[in-house]
């Protein structure tokens, strides 16, 4: 049982791991602001939810699930909070959310 | 178990950095500083697990709280220097 | 594996300060001190430091950050051109960070137990704690009852500051004429397009002040203590600031009450030790505050932490309401 337990949250830690990596490439390599966003936000809610959910197993029915619990639920209220209120003040102060030539037909070949 | 992970949340954090450093508008600043603080908690919860300290979860909870804080204070400056701005153009000209 | 971590945050960290320092743009070097704060923060963390990681994180990364934007708000944003050419200075800075250098060839190995700083006081600490203050964290133990006086040199610190800050940038409100909007009702500037922070921020900001009320009285079991708790909780109230607007939070806790605050915490803290003075004993030596001494040091002790969090609190709330008000009038 335990060793169940320990292979399933390896494979949730190891998936959080890749999508926090994942999140993190594709905000450095994104051409635009909003598709840099688009990245990040891959990270805040998959990655934290695994990596958690990972941690969480580890840790049995224990008061520290409960702050882990705590944690998961702030990150998943705050962040996408956070990204809208980014979104809406780069709209607002007028950033266009172009994709760059990467999306112009013209220059397709 | 815990090595890999936290080595992936280390390195984004340094991506996130370069994209802090590199960033040629001052809303992709701000992005890659709400995903280091974001990082950072994932980071604290891990390492808490990882020497054994599970009752060091309490520094990761109030990071949550105060990087939203953070993010939330930065764009409330932009907007503000946004309204200044359009109440001076307004006004007719620069009042500085 | 430890080391390697380190070495990694520390890399990162040698990088965030290069680029605050090239940078022209004060915003961009404010976002970077956030982020520099932050990787402090994880190292303390990883040096299992705690208490110090909390604070870091707490008002580094978090009010550090809010008051060099409400300065910023004041000041234009780009640095004024450098004097080219200091080599002086730059001789100077090679030459002391040199003798740094050489001068950490002679630390101890990191951890290691026959390190001078493990040996002399640091035992007795930790043997003689459970004996007389009976609380499981030890870093509180030190701060508040051996170094108490430290800490009330701290308190005054801040209170200090304070005072000073009020002293300097408290502005008179201007005529009622004068005064902008109050941006939280202006329907040009658009809460309508806000609403989801506004209604985030209501429902968490409760939760801040009761997390930031549990960090305060927690400090004896775990990481945490009245400057965390006094960060914590301001930072609730800047919240609400930020999405209300500031007048809002003026009236919710008024300058009165943030004075009472200040000075009421260093009095309190300062009361202890004068009431351990009256029963007999020397200053701030709480075991003569109850009838059992180990109970009259944990008695102590939560008293002072309460006063170092309400200190900490009125200051804090009072520079951004002086930075605040300095932008409005």
């Amino acid at each position: 049982m335990k060793i169940a337990l320990d292979i399933l949250s390896w494979v949730l830690l190891t998936a959080g791991g890749v999508f926090v990596l994942v999140g993190g490439i594709g905000a450095l390599r994104m051409p635009n602001l909003y598709t840099r966003m688009h990245a990040a936000s891959v990270t805040d809610t998959m990655g934290a939810i695994l990596v958690i959910a990972g941690v969480m197993i580890q840790a049995g029915f224990t008061l520290v699930t409960i702050k882990l619990a705590a944690i998961l639920l702030f990150l998943l209220i705050t962040s996408p909070t956070a990204s809208y209120a980014l979104g809406n003040a780069a709209m607002l102060a007028g950033i266009k959310p172009d994709a760059g030539s990467a999306a112009d037909p013209e220059k397709a070949p | 178990m815990y090595y890999a992970v936290t080595l992936a949340l280390v390195v984004t954090m340094a991506l996130a950095l370069a994209r802090a450093v590199l960033g040629p508008t001052v809303y992709d600043r701000v992005l890659s500083v709400n995903m280091f603080g974001t990082k950072t908690v994932l980071l604290l919860s891990v390492i808490a697990f990882l020497y054994g300290r599970p009752d060091f979860l309490d520094l990761a909870l109030a990071y949550a709280l105060i990087n939203f804080i953070g993010v939330l204070a930065v764009l409330e400056f932009f907007r503000s220097r946004a309204i200044r701005r359009e109440q001076e153009r307004r006004d007719g000209g620069p009042a500085e | 594996m430890t080391v390697l971590f380190g070495v990694l945050l520390l890399t990162l960290l040698v990088i965030t300060a290069v680029a605050i320092v090239r940078t022209k743009n004060l915003f961009v070097a404010v976002m970077l001190l956030g982020i520099f704060s932050l990787l402090i923060a994880a190292n303390f963390f990883l040096l299992d430091a705690a208490d110090v990681a909390l604070t870091e994180a707490a008002v580094g990364a978090g009010i550090s950050t809010v008051l060099f934007l409400g300065a910023l708000a004041l000041t234009s944003e780009f640095e004024h051109a450098a004097t080219p050419h200091r080599w002086l200075s730059l001789a100077v800075v090679t030459g002391a960070a040199l003798v740094v250098l050489y001068a950490t060839f002679d630390k101890p190995e990191f951890g290691d137990p026959n390190a001078p700083v493990h040996q002399h006081v640091a035992p007795w600490y930790l043997q003689k704690t459970p004996e007389y203050i009976d609380i499981p964290n030890v870093v509180t133990a030190v701060l508040g009852s051996y170094r108490g006086y430290d800490t009330l040199g701290e308190v005054f610190v801040v209170f200090t500051a304070g005072i000073g800050v009020l002293f300097l940038l408290s502005a008179r409100r201007g005529p009622a004429g004068r005064r902008r909007p109050d941006q939280a009702h202006d329907p040009a500037i658009g809460l309508r397009s806000h609403v989801i922070p506004l209604v985030v921020s209501r429902l968490l900001a409760p939760f801040i002040l009761l997390f930031g009320l549990y960090v305060q009285f927690h400090g004896e079991y775990g990481p945490g203590g009245g400057f965390q708790a006094g960060a914590l909780i301001a930072a609730a109230f800047i919240l609400y600031a930020l999405i209300e607007g500031e007048e809002r939070t003026l009236r919710v806790l008024p300058q009165g009450a943030l004075n009472a605050l200040m000075v009421g915490g260093a009095l309190l803290y300062g009361g202890v030790g004068v009431v351990g003075m009256l029963e007999g004993a020397e200053f701030l030596n709480y075991s003569v505050l109850a009838a059992n001494p180990v109970k009259g040091q944990q008695l102590g002790i939560i008293l002072i932490e309460a006063g170092v969090g309400m200190t900490v609190t009125g200051v804090l709330l009072s520079i951004f309401h002086a930075f605040a008000a300095r932008d409005r009038a």
